[in-house]
């Protein structure tokens, strides 16, 4: 099978970059959408160009690395699939391709298809955790988690942090991404010491990172390789305006009989 | 910074204040349709002193009158609808600066496009908000110019007399056609922005979507409708001349 | 002569852990700060590793070469994690996960370190529930488990068909936290180019910053490796593309040792490749096997469709051959006897290897539905892969490279033949002797990083002067324009193959020569093609654009590089080791049923080789295996 494919070149985030076009041919339907970009990358080596820049590594879907948006879908036209699991079997013969980066002012271009996306790990930094040291703790049979709710956490906890929420959001937003991580923590009993004060800095720190608002596209749940719904963008939204609204921050105030 | 301000400085907080101020204005429409609905009820037959006819004081106009008057003695005439309308202009204020700082947020967030973009779920009620809420906007504000100021006449215009006002510039089909397509602009925004406020102030979830999404439908599209049968209902000639009244008798 | 101090503690193995915890030196609360340890990548041990030392006090640095701690290949374990908690009351217990792992490591593991893995399993789970790991679990809310290959008792944690996704992130999420306390300082995109060794202790590393070419000193006062496994040496592997065996190159050309390096695990169910432009092999969780039937056509090219065949035309091998486990006999025989019947002609798919996992039956048993819900995310990634629909039709798989038993040799303390030197995780060889059991990998993983290392290298700590080398000194000069020398040697070569190219012969080579069974002849000829082909890797490699920028073949190249030698050892290793042990079979040395023959008079010791400079034959030091809690004896899954 032939295809034309598209690619965005650029050197560095200060290049303005462009789109190149190359003609690929000799590719068989059962070829992952990665190897196809590996064929191209040996074509342009052995040419003496420059190989296309891409993240990748564990090409089972898993890692979250590659990071591309095929046809103007991330992650390509295949529903809960990421690229490296896209196979050329979801393009017609002769098919013209465009591939792009990641685009979101929170994820400046490294390189090519190359992205920044250290903005996630500090929104996680900011309380997308349940604070512990290592050590003994306690039985875990003794805090009995109902199996639906550990469902849904897991349902939270299977974002893997890779960005496409942002990229397919017209309006770059990490509400799905953020949202997962509050909500798989904010489910699990362990994780409520620490609920409404989580949710609070990693919002704080998601606007910091200049990421859009929420319009309730549905763009991020529809291209997340993962399916994470946007139930849990509501869910967060709750905890948040309860954190602002409702919780009080000046626990020592005291009161006065009248 | 204070905790409003870090409130206000979050995108979910501005969209909480979108929300609710959004829930007021739809409020606000519930209850105007309910009101213009009263220019089906036709009128009370009224005998009048020296007069040979019963005239007839229709039951929109009373209904103005008691808008007018509602809350007397408490409160001085007219304070609840300077009250209300004091309300509302916050609330559109509000909800237009809101958006528009998000919308310039988002603009910054995501300052290149795709060179092939494909939209995947997005509604075009949801795409548009910015068109339908601009239009609706220029709306109000003719409207107001229109029927609440009488500043922009077209046909007759005597204040209180909300019958006769509605009717004189419905028979014009401009008029009366541009009124029915700004209200299904209305409808679309108000579908996305319902839909939305359930989402924002985190009452939606899977179990109860359905619910939600019918309802946000229903609200819309039924207010929208009720809104839009008032030009309609003149134009055709469905409504009646009702003949003209002293409006002394609003008062009584 | 390398020094094979194993410090193994003494008295009986039920306490020697607790024992040998007591009598470690300690630093205290203050002082810790003070030292600066650094830990070379973020799967699970490092993540671990690193996230608790930081919570202890010590000045951690963290490096990956990913973009982000959250992308390392610890997230792609599918199955589980054992722990002997015997909730199931099935008799479970720390000395039946103990010896359970002994018999499937072949006896080639140092009981002790196995034990006290075993003795640490419950306490991994216990530490990821107060993470928020959620695991599986029953009606009643208590936490469920499921089998595993290998074993008679159901002890495996699981969280759907995304353990290790999971462990992962409470680990990540947990270094996060120290980052956030500004007590882990995390270098991403960041690639270890080598070691500095001063008076033979470790005392920092040298990194390339793989955004801006930018090379760095670090000196450190320790150093955790846990770069994870080296299977890429085959090219196709289940390990992610970028998974590499350079830190412990580095490592091992420094002064450490290397342990058992030809111990590799072939993992039995991974999906075939389907041609050769194949990048990667994708692994089908060998949970599978708890529903699935293996079974080829018993005809010789049967070309029929596998629901056209019937029953008595199929040939279920395992069943047949081992009635006692059936299809749930460890990895190693697996995969051996799926290579077997492939070899005699039996094999399905459009190569021939290949052979198929039916689910027909549990699904005729529990409903389709129950049985997809188990599956779910593995039976959708089987489908998106190959376009087949398990429920519909068996899917196929073939063994697959996945896991190296191998690594560098660490003492007890987890410390590598180099002081200050730290190896957790896969990149030590420690706990899994010849072969690993199912759901193993993480639970070592997590022992050595959230337990062990924080505790040991305490040790170590307490003996050094905090911060007595800074990157001023020599040595750091020296070897630094070393790794700037090899980086611009391999830009200059400017020949016409492309490191991906060399890659795969190589990878090729090996799976010929050193795969699933090997030979002396076969692996003779592996050790005279290497060494040609890596002349023409440094005479021939073409990487194109410069060093100062983002660049993935100058990566991959070096990779690569280190590949050549690594392979030329492991084949050393294969071909020195006259016995077959777990998941290494020397053809030579099978009983008459084609099981391996273990020689356990000869060769009962870890071979762990020591470098000698390039080019010249590394030298084979023997640490010799006791084993008193657990005596000797023949694996048998047949009865």
């Amino acid at each position: 099978m032939r295809i034309k494919i598209h690619v965005w070149r650029q050197k560095s985030a200060d290049d303005k970059g462009r789109m190149e076009s190359h003609d690929l041919d000799g590719l068989t339907p059962d070829m992952s959408f990665l190897e196809m970009l590996d064929c191209l990358n040996e074509k342009l080596t052995v040419e003496g160009a420059e190989p296309v820049a891409f993240d990748h590594d564990c090409r089972e879907g898993v890692c979250g690395s590659c990071s591309m948006v095929v046809n103007g879908e991330a992650h390509g036209p295949r529903r809960e699939t990421t690229t490296c699991q896209l196979y050329m079997r979801s393009f017609e013969d002769g098919a013209e391709i465009f591939v792009e980066p990641f685009r979101a002012a929170a994820f400046p271009i490294v390189r090519d298809l190359v992205v920044d996306r250290s903005a996630f790990d500090r929104i996680i930094q900011a309380g997308g955790y349940i604070s512990n040291h290592s050590g003994p703790k306690p039985e875990p049979n003794s805090i009995p988690i109902e199996p639906i709710v550990q469902e849904a956490a897991l349902d939270a906890a299977s974002c893997i942090g890779c960005g496409a929420c942002v990229a397919a959001c017209p309006n770059g937003s990490a509400m799905l991404f953020t949202s997962a991580k509050v909500s798989h923590l904010g489910l699990m009993p362990q994780g409520q010491t620490e609920r409404y004060d989580r949710v609070e800095s990693m919002v704080n720190q998601m606007e910091e990172e200049g990421f859009g608002s929420c319009r309730n596209y549905a763009e991020c749940e529809a291209q997340c390789p993962k399916g994470i719904s946007i139930a849990f963008i509501g869910r967060m939204n709750a905890d948040y305006l309860k954190s602002q609204l409702v919780q009080p921050d000046d626990r020592r105030g005291k009161m006065h009989a009248q | 910074m204070t905790r409003f301000s870090k409130f206000y400085a979050s995108s979910i907080g501005k969209k909480f204040i979108a929300a609710v101020t959004g829930l007021v204005l739809f409020g606000f429409l519930a209850g105007h349709v309910a009101g213009n609905l009263k220019v089906y009820t036709g009128a009370d037959h009224v005998m009048v002193d020296g007069a040979e006819d019963a005239i007839n004081v229709p039951h929109i106009d009373q209904y103005g009158h008691f808008l007018r008057v509602v809350g007397e003695p408490l409160v001085p005439k007219l304070f609840v609808l300077w009250g209300a309308r004091v309300v509302l202009l916050l609330s559109v204020v509000l909800h237009i600066m809101v958006v528009v700082q998000l919308s310039m947020k988002s603009a910054e967030a995501r300052p290149v496009d795709y060179v092939k973009s494909k939209k995947a779920a997005a509604s075009w009620a949801a795409r548009y908000m910015m068109v339908s809420g601009l239009i609706v906007l220029a709306f109000i504000i003719f409207h107001l110019l229109h029927f609440t100021a009488g500043v922009i006449v077209i046909g007759d215009f005597e204040e209180g007399k909300v019958y006769n006002n509605l009717r004189s510039s419905f028979r014009n089909p401009i008029v009366a056609i541009g009124y029915v397509v700004v209200m299904a602009m209305l409808a679309f925004h108000m579908y996305h922005g319902v839909w939305s406020l359930f989402q924002t102030l985190g009452l939606d979830n899977p179990d109860r979507n359905r619910f939600l999404r019918a309802f946000a439908i229903v609200a819309s599209v039924g207010i929208a409708a009720g809104l839009a049968s008032v030009p309609l209902a003149f134009l055709t000639g469905m409504l009646p001349d009702l003949g003209e009244y002293p409006s002394y008798l609003l008062e009584k | 002569m390398l020094n094979l101090d194993a410090k193994l503690p003494g008295g009986p193995i039920e306490e020697a852990w607790t024992n040998h915890k007591d009598q470690l030196r300690l630093v205290g609360p203050n002082n810790r700060p003070n030292y600066k340890v650094l830990v070379v990548g973020t799967g699970l041990a490092g993540a671990s590793a690193a996230a608790s030392m930081a919570a202890m006090g010590y000045q951690v640095e963290s490096f990956c070469f990913q973009d982000s701690p959250r992308r390392a290949h610890s997230i792609a374990a599918q199955g589980g994690i054992n722990a002997s908690k015997n909730y199931r009351n099935d008799g479970d217990s720390t000395w039946r996960l103990f010896t359970d792992t002994q018999k499937g490591g072949d006896f080639r593991a140092r009981e002790a370190n196995v034990y006290r893995l075993a003795e640490l399993s419950t306490a991994i789970i216990d530490q990821c529930v107060a993470q928020g790991v959620p695991f599986a679990r029953e009606y009643g809310g208590k936490l469920a488990n499921r089998s595993f290959g290998g074993v008679l008792v159901e002890r495996t944690f699981y969280c759907r068909g995304e353990t290790g996704q999971q462990l992962l992130l409470g680990a990540y999420s947990a270094m996060q936290e120290q980052i956030a306390a500004k007590r882990i300082k995390m270098h991403t995109r960041t690639e270890v180019m080598d070691f500095i060794v001063v008076d033979g202790k470790l005392r920092g590393l040298i990194t390339r910053d793989l955004t801006t070419g930018e090379f760095k000193r670090h000196s450190a006062d320790a150093v955790v490796l846990a770069t994870g496994g080296y299977g890429n040496v085959f090219y196709l592997s289940t390990n992610a593309k970028g998974s590499n065996v350079s830190s412990l190159m580095r490592a091992y050309k420094r002064g450490a040792g290397f342990a058992n390096p030809c111990f590799t695990q072939i993992h039995p169910t991974s999906i075939p490749a389907s041609g050769d432009y194949q990048s990667k092999l994708t692994l089908m969780s060998e949970s599978l096997r708890n529903d699935g039937r293996i079974w080829v056509p018993r005809k010789e090219g049967d070309n029929r469709a596998p629901v056209d065949i019937p029953e008595a035309e199929r040939f279920y091998y395992l069943e047949e051959r081992y009635p006692r486990f059936g299809n749930l006999v460890p990895r190693d025989v697996a995969a051996r006897n799926a290579k077997d019947v492939c070899d005699q002609g039996l094999g399905v798919g459009p190569t021939g290897y290949g052979v198929y996992l039916d689910f027909a039956a549990a699904i005729k048993e529990k409903g389709a539905d129950a049985v997809k819900a188990k599956y779910s995310n593995l039976f959708e990634m089987y489908e998106r892969i190959t376009d087949d629909d398990p429920v519909k039709t068996p899917m196929r798989i073939y063994p697959a490279v996945h896991y190296t038993m191998g690594g560098l040799w660490v003492d007890y303390n987890l410390m590598t033949s180099i002081p200050g030197l730290y190896a957790a995780g896969e990149s030590n060889f420690a706990d899994h002797g010849a072969n690993r059991l199912g759901a193993s990998s993480l639970m070592q993983c997590l022992a050595d990083g959230y337990f062990i290392v924080p505790v040991t290298i305490g040790d170590y700590l307490s003996r050094v002067e905090p911060g007595e080398i800074g990157t001023d000194h020599e040595e750091f000069e020296k070897v630094e324009s070393e790794v700037i020398e090899q980086t611009s040697k391999l830009l200059s070569i400017n020949g016409e193959r492309s490191s991906q190219s060399f890659h795969r012969e190589l990878g090729k080579i090996m799976w010929e020569h050193c795969g699933i069974a090997r030979s002396k002849e076969s692996l003779e000829e592996g050790l005279e093609k290497i060494p040609k082909l890596r002349d023409e890797f440094w005479s021939n490699l073409r990487v194109a654009g410069e060093s100062n920028h983002l660049n993935q073949t100058l990566e991959h190249a070096g990779r690569v590089a280190d590949f050549m030698d690594f392979g030329e050892l492991m084949c050393q290793d294969a071909l020195a080791r006259e016995e077959s042990c777990g998941c290494h079979l020397r053809e030579e040395y099978q009983t008459e049923e084609n099981e391996a023959k273990r020689n356990d008079d000869e060769f009962a010791f870890v071979s762990v080789f020591e470098h000698k400079g390039d080019g010249q034959k590394p030298e084979l030091n023997k640490e010799s295996l006791a084993f008193e809690a657990f005596p000797l004896a023949t694996r048998n899954y047949k009865s």
